[in-house]
């Protein structure tokens, strides 16, 4: 897929709205293009066109609002929970719930939401995500996992709420 | 437990950022414990679920299209203000490099013009003189030899018979400091000068093979073999056209 497609579909996932996300994409590339000199050659240039959309987001008014609302890396460093329950079948119903992750996705803290769609689905680097949200690779690794964390427990309160 | 430290590490080995060596050991640790094999392969199912969703939206392609546009239009005012040093910069480049080619061009023309004064003196000189000659033969066979020791390379003398032109002998010019040759014909009651000069010592002169007057004597001028040749006169151009041809063709 295209980076803009790419660029797009992470813009609507910040943003949650089409005009939103098109407004954001439309910055995003009249910023490129204008500060297009302070790229440098052999950088990494889908970081660095990622970092400027995610701060055009951050300065925006539903960027602000979001992160307004939500502390940074909240929850602290809680243990993980066991695994103990997964068994054969329970992957297999994961498996087949992606519409709750799609919603539960939706509903994360945008930092969480961001950090994990650029790690599972954009497949950046810890480095590359590292220079996208300008914070360092340990903040990327922890808020990661935060993240995955949070995921699976919104994932699992919705299944929960479905199941009654 | 001893597990607690690969859990910490999980993510990091699923997301392929731990070290070859790590990654070999946790490799190793996963074929032996169920625990964290169980732990991984519900991360990995998480990971997949949402590398799925993730694509989740696409462009309007009316709105990919008005970035298309943004991105491709031209933008007049501050493509050329930011241009305009570059642009001035250029012409004056331009303008000097033009001026500096004129200048040598004209340099070169005066030098030219001071070399054919110089050779046009020595002819005149030659022609005035008492002695005009220093070796005095019609014999071309004479007369190259005589040359031979006096100046640093040698030339062919034309073979003159069936022709209206007489050789009267020769003898050492000088240029710039270099030695040459200076031969004078006859043809009829004009008189010639033939002057031979290594290209090497008239460095000055850039002037290709030509025909010029100065000071209303007839010039011909050409370069063969690293030689330049001058042939100067008060004959007509057609003579000093033949006796061109004939040097020439004796190379």
């Amino acid at each position: 897929m295209p980076l803009f497609e790419r660029l797009y579909n992470f813009a609507h996932w910040l943003t949650q709205d089409r005009e939103e996300a098109e407004d954001l994409v439309q910055e995003t590339y009249a910023k490129a293009l204008k500060g297009f000199s302070s790229f440098q050659p052999g950088t990494n240039f889908r970081a660095w066109i990622y970092q400027i959309l995610r701060n055009t987001f951050l300065t925006s008014r539903t960027g602000l609002k979001s992160t307004a609302t939500v502390p940074l890396d909240l929850g602290g460093d809680d243990e993980t929970v066991p695994a103990a329950n997964d068994t054969p079948e329970s992957i297999l119903l994961q498996r087949s719930d992606q519409q709750l992750v799609q919603e539960a996705l939706g509903r994360l803290p945008v930092p969480y939401r961001e950090v994990l769609l650029l790690c599972e689905f954009e497949e950046m680097s810890y480095q590359e995500i590292s220079t996208t949200l300008a914070v360092p690779v340990g903040t990327v690794m922890s808020r990661l996992s935060r993240a995955r964390r949070a995921l699976r427990d919104t994932v699992q309160e919705l299944r929960g709420n479905k199941g009654t | 437990m001893a597990c607690e430290l690969w859990t910490e590490n999980l993510d990091a080995y699923f997301d392929g950022e731990l070290p070859a060596d790590e990654a070999r050991a946790f490799n190793e640790h996963l074929r032996q414990c169920a625990t964290c094999a169980a732990e991984g392969l519900r991360r990995v199912q998480q990971k997949r679920a949402v590398q799925a969703v993730g694509q989740r939206f696409t462009p309007n392609p009316a709105f990919r299209a008005s970035i298309q546009k943004s991105i491709a239009a031209p933008r007049q005012s501050p493509w050329g203000w930011r241009w305009l040093p570059v642009f001035l910069s250029a012409t004056a480049a331009t303008l000097l490099i033009a001026s500096a080619f004129l200048l040598n061009l004209q340099h070169d023309r005066r030098s030219e013009q001071q070399l054919l004064s110089e050779l046009v003196d020595q002819h005149v000189a030659t022609l005035a003189s008492a002695n005009p000659v220093d070796v005095v033969s019609s014999d071309r066979h004479t007369v190259k030899p005589w040359f031979q020791g006096k100046i640093p390379f040698t030339f062919n003398v034309p073979e003159l018979q069936d022709s209206p032109f007489v050789l009267v002998g020769g003898r050492v010019a000088y240029v710039s400091q270099s030695p040459g040759a200076e031969l004078i014909f006859r043809v009829r009651q004009h008189q010639m000068s033939v002057f031979i000069f290594q290209e090497r010592g008239l460095r000055e002169a850039r002037e290709n093979e030509a025909v010029r007057t100065a000071l209303s004597f007839q010039v011909r001028t050409w370069r063969h073999n690293g030689l330049r040749y001058f042939v100067i006169g008060d004959a007509s151009a057609q003579d000093l056209d033949k006796l061109s041809e004939l040097i020439k063709a004796a190379g």
